[in-house]
């Protein structure tokens, strides 16, 4: 029963990274249907960003998180003005095949500068543990989780309550009538770009000193997981994301500790291919019919 | 009309350059092979086939630096019987590519002998050309367990190391662990790679066969970041050491892990924990009670290493790594038993097998049957993130 409660806690700390990365594909499709390929290097980028502002500028663990979620959500808004919008009224396969081009290039961008090699990130936070009955947390492990639940209201906080969320969901609702009711259709979008982009800064950083390294190539794999975990969850649906994120999460901890660390990622995707047959809309996805 | 004409008189200029460049390249041929008279004669062309590009390229350009210190330490002495002159090419750390630099070191610059490449899979690749044309090559650093040897088991007439190969290292922490330490029984995480499970195995049989039991095996995949799960699954396990095969990335994640659980064993590895990286990323305090095998290490050096290490600092302005010190002695060998055969091809080949070579990684004679060196292993210690005790472990 330790065993069985131990890796549920080291399923949420690593759900909870996917759950923040998942949040910036949901967000993206939800409003132009685009499944943009190089959020989990705008992730990478998050987590060099961290390893600079922490080891040359010596910011502590609040400006560096602040320092990745700008320099993340500015590079998002930056990659959609400039390959993504010419391409709005381009068939929808195309900005798809952008957006692989734009991983590329943010990957190997960073390998022309920072090499290919990890770099060591320093510990940001104490790493003290505490025994809480049968389970052990470190303090790292509640550093994520307590980051990702506020980010989580903050964000649910802007797209409920503001002006600019609720422009958000009449874009994603039907582009046409926000334009008639006066939207600035194209700043919405950069702006669910900027928020989307800021989260995966803050998971980048909080990865960052969970593993404390960073190479050029870390996004590839936590991005098709996210992925993973915002079509598992109902692509387009927030509480979808972090659901799903969190129950990726979960399952890979729970295979390993039955003795399965090698086929970790495939039973995950076979869960995947499961959900989909049964809910092709993923669990909290719209069952919506296309409108001819 | 004229149109047509110009592109004919197009047609004509090319294929004339064509001829004339195929005529080019047919004179460049014939005056490298008569360069080949004079390589038997003053210089003798020393081929260096490593990585200078690529994945790897960190080993190769370590290893390239290791062997021009070598030879220019030759070429410097007053009695030398002959000028070196090395002949470096790029393999790219690629299998294929590095087929095509041998062909290249043999046909057009007559190398005498090979040194590199450094990764295993690029230097089998050479092997069956330098044993067709009897060009002896001797890789500093190719571990896999068999390299040397042909798929029925016999080596590579011409094909040599001058490095312990994985089963030496797992053998000797099974021996280390079991006999220094006292440990009985180990879990083991092993990569699964030909390294890490070669690493793995070699242990588990020799750990094993002393009485030891393994308690648990965990296999994982390079670059997989959390071990947090991995670990838990074992801590309730009954063991008083565990065994990482490995490299310094993933085995750092490892050992981090096991400190969250509060589990405290001696750590144990190969010399893939062999790097500044490895002590960084878990941290200083936490670097204790770790063990590993290596073929090199500053502590406790001996005065040719001290040599070495003086003379490699001066010229390069950094600090030799393992790979270095062992390109170093690859070409040692190979210009001693240059010197000592005076002639290259077999005579050269049967004074390398014969060779009784003390080099900066220790002193050596060659297994006949394996083609790599009998050299004893060391382990060292890390206590606060600095290496602090080094051991000799015999393993034959």
């Amino acid at each position: 029963m330790s065993q069985f409660l131990q890796q549920i806690v080291n399923g949420l700390s690593l759900g909870s990274i996917y759950a923040l990365v998942a949040l910036g594909y949901t967000m993206v499709y939800g409003i132009i249907k685009l499944i943009n390929f190089a959020h989990g290097d705008i992730y990478m980028i998050g987590a060099y960003t961290a390893f600079f502002v922490t080891t040359s500028l010596g910011f502590s663990f609040i400006p560096a998180l602040i320092a990745c979620m700008i320099v993340c959500g500015i590079l998002g808004v930056c990659v959609e003005r400039i390959a993504y919008k010419p391409l709005r009224k381009a068939p929808r396969i195309t900005a798809l095949i952008t957006a692989i081009g734009v991983s590329y290039i943010i990957e190997y961008t960073t390998q022309f500068f920072m090499g290919t090699s990890v770099r060591t990130l320093p510990a940001l936070v104490p790493d003290t543990s505490w025994q809480l009955g049968p389970i052990r947390i470190t303090y790292i492990q509640v550093v994520i989780f307590t980051v990702t639940i506020v980010l989580m209201i903050l964000l649910t906080l802007i797209i409920q309550k503001t002006k600019i969320g609720r422009a958000m969901r009449a874009v994603s609702a039907d582009e046409n009538a926000a334009k008639l009711m006066g939207i600035s259709v194209d700043n919405t979008i950069s702006f669910t770009f900027l928020l989307g982009s800021a989260l995966a800064g803050a998971a980048g950083l909080l990865v960052g000193i969970y593993y404390n390294s960073v190479s050029p190539l870390m996004g590839l794999v936590p991005g098709l997981k996210a992925f993973v975990a915002a079509v598992f969850g109902g692509i387009g649906s927030i509480p979808g994301a972090l659901v799903g994120g969190l129950f990726i999460g979960i399952c890979e901890s729970l295979v390993i500790a039955f003795g399965g660390s090698l086929y970790k990622d495939a039973i995950v995707y076979a869960i995947l291919i499961l959900v989909l047959i049964i809910r092709p809309a993923g669990l909290f996805g719209k069952n919506e019919r296309e409108k001819v | 009309m004229k149109f047509g004409f110009w592109k004919k008189a197009g047609c004509a200029f090319l294929a004339a350059s064509m001829l004339a460049a195929c005529s080019g390249s047919s004179a460049a041929d014939n005056s490298g092979s008569s360069d080949a008279g004079a390589a038997t004669g003053d210089t003798v062309n020393i081929g260096l086939n490593f990585e200078l590009s690529g994945n790897v390229s960190d080993y190769g350009t370590k290893e390239l630096k290791g062997a021009q210190l070598a030879i220019e330490q030759w070429n410097a002495k007053e009695d030398k019987p002959f000028e070196a002159k090395g002949v470096e090419v790029d393999d790219k750390g690629e299998p294929a590519e590095s087929i095509s630099a041998i062909t290249k070191l043999i046909e057009q610059d007559k190398v005498a002998g090979v040194v590199g490449p450094a990764t295993s899979a690029s230097s089998i690749a050479t092997y069956q050309i330098a044993t067709d044309k009897q060009v002896p090559v001797i890789s500093p650093s190719a571990t896999q367990n068999g390299a040397e040897l042909k798929s029925d088991g016999t080596p590579y007439d011409y094909a040599w190391r001058v490095c312990f190969e994985d089963n030496t290292q797992g053998k000797a922490m099974a021996l280390f662990a079991y006999n220094t330490l006292g440990l009985k029984s180990v879990v083991i995480f092993n990569e699964v790679s030909d390294y890490g499970q070669g690493l793995a195995g070699a242990f588990k049989e020799e750990f094993e066969s002393l009485g030891g039991t393994i308690v648990n095996q965990t296999p994982y995949d390079a670059q997989t970041q959390n071990f947090a799960s991995q670990v838990t699954a074992i801590k309730d396990l009954d063991f008083d050491g565990i065994y990482i095969a490995g490299y310094y990335n993933e085995s750092a994640q490892i050992v981090k892990a096991v400190h969250a659980e509060g589990i405290e064993v001696p750590i144990l590895g190969a010399d893939g924990f062999d790097s500044s990286d490895f002590v960084s990323q878990i941290g200083n305090d936490y670097a204790n009670n770790v063990y590993f095998t290596t073929a090199y290490t500053l502590l406790d050096p001996s005065d040719s290493l001290k040599a070495f290490v003086d003379a490699y600092k001066e010229k390069f302005g950094e600090d030799p790594s393992m790979f270095s010190a062992l390109a170093y002695d690859a070409t040692n060998l190979l210009l001693d038993s240059l010197a000592a055969s005076g002639e290259t091809g077999a005579k050269l080949n049967e004074a390398i097998k014969t060779a009784d070579f003390a080099g900066v990684t220790g002193s050596f004679t060659f297994d006949e049957e394996t083609h790599t060196p009998n050299k004893a292993v060391l382990v060292v210690e890390l206590k606060d993130g600095a290496q602090a005790n080094v051991t000799e472990v015999e393993t034959e």
